[in-house]
């Protein structure tokens, strides 16, 4: 079996969750700039006001989300 | 190393966006403004209908130009980034745990799950409307239920990758994933069918102008979902292999993918 050669078939481990969990923070922040984009000034606002729904008007209607 | 994922991520995010913008300009734009040609001539005949009564004119609180250019560079840009963070969070939780495919293959099929149930499977029940189509008054329902066919078809996507992982060892990959799509598809057919219609298409409105703008959403969301699945797999991959992002796994990869 001298030309047994190493295969490395079987890949790493995968990413530790705890080493993870730290950054899912920045899901809160992207779902919240997400709502921006998508819903505020719309169905609910955290602003009073019209700029921000008037402003992201376009996008908001071509990326699919319910405008007005 | 999470770190390196989520910048590469938004990167990736900010790129699909600049894309997504220069085709949204070029297909998205006309139909806006035909859509919104077609309010302001429904809404001139009504302000002759009902002479003397005045006509009540809405501030235009942002100009269409700055709405077409700098409004809509904002949003997809915005938006891109958003979801280039998010997949790439997706993607440090699933790679060799939900799938062991290599990055390339993995954040693929990631963004291809990510294209149907975050755009395909909502949108076929409560597809993307240009302006002049939806009452203002309906607003609030129209947008509660976009979210709740959106979560639905987010949280039965998820379940089906978890469902096909736990049916893989048992009887291999190709059953496993028919079986969580067709899983995933059934879910959200019977969700899609409990759910209530809206149709708010006034009388009259140009169905080529209709057809035209939901072809060129679905394009910005097309482009945005190959630009980060394939971009950040080819990314990962040559970091992967240059031993570079994975030192705490002992280091390199196989590259034979």
């Amino acid at each position: 079996m001298s030309d047994t050669i190493f295969l490395p078939t079987v890949s790493a481990q995968p990413i530790p969750v705890r080493q993870v969990l730290p950054w899912a923070i920045f899901s809160v922040v992207a779902v919240l700039a997400i709502y921006f984009v998508g819903a505020e000034e719309g169905a609910t606002s955290l602003f009073h006001g019209m700029y921000v729904h008037e402003f992201l008007h376009d996008g908001r209607h071509l990326l699919g989300f319910p405008c007005h | 190393m999470v770190r390196a994922l989520l910048i590469r991520g938004m990167l990736v995010g900010l790129l699909a966006g600049l894309l997504v913008f220069g085709f949204g300009k070029v297909f998205g734009e006309p139909q806006v403004d035909r859509a919104i040609g077609f309010e302001t001539a429904i809404d001139e005949v009504k302000a002759k209908e009902a002479k003397g009564i005045p006509v009540l004119q809405e501030p235009e609180l942002v100009s269409r130009e700055i709405q077409a250019t700098a409004g809509l560079l904002t949003g997809v840009v915005v938006y891109s980034i958003a979801f280039g963070g998010l997949f790439a969070l997706v993607f440090a939780v699933a790679d060799r745990r939900v799938a062991d495919l290599g990055p390339r293959a993995t954040s693929a099929l990631l963004a291809a799950s990510g294209f149907v149930a975050v755009y395909v499977v909502p949108i076929l029940k409560y597809p993307a409307s240009p302006p002049a189509v939806g009452d203002a008054d309906t607003i609030r329902e129209r947008t509660a239920l976009y979210f709740i066919m959106l979560a639905m078809s987010v949280g039965a996507m998820i379940a089906a990758a978890l469902l096909r992982r736990r049916l893989a060892t048992r009887i291999g990959g190709w059953d496993a994933a028919l079986i969580a799509a067709g899983a995933y598809l059934a879910a959200m057919t019977a969700a899609a069918w409990i759910l209530p219609g809206v149709n708010e298409v006034p009388d009259g409105f140009p169905a080529v102008v209709l057809w035209q703008f939901r072809v060129a959403s679905f394009g910005m969301q097309l482009l945005m979902w190959t630009t980060i699945g394939l971009v950040f797999g080819a990314v990962t991959e040559r970091a992967a292999a240059s031993g570079a992002r994975f030192p705490a796994q002992g280091g390199v990869r196989p590259t034979l993918r």
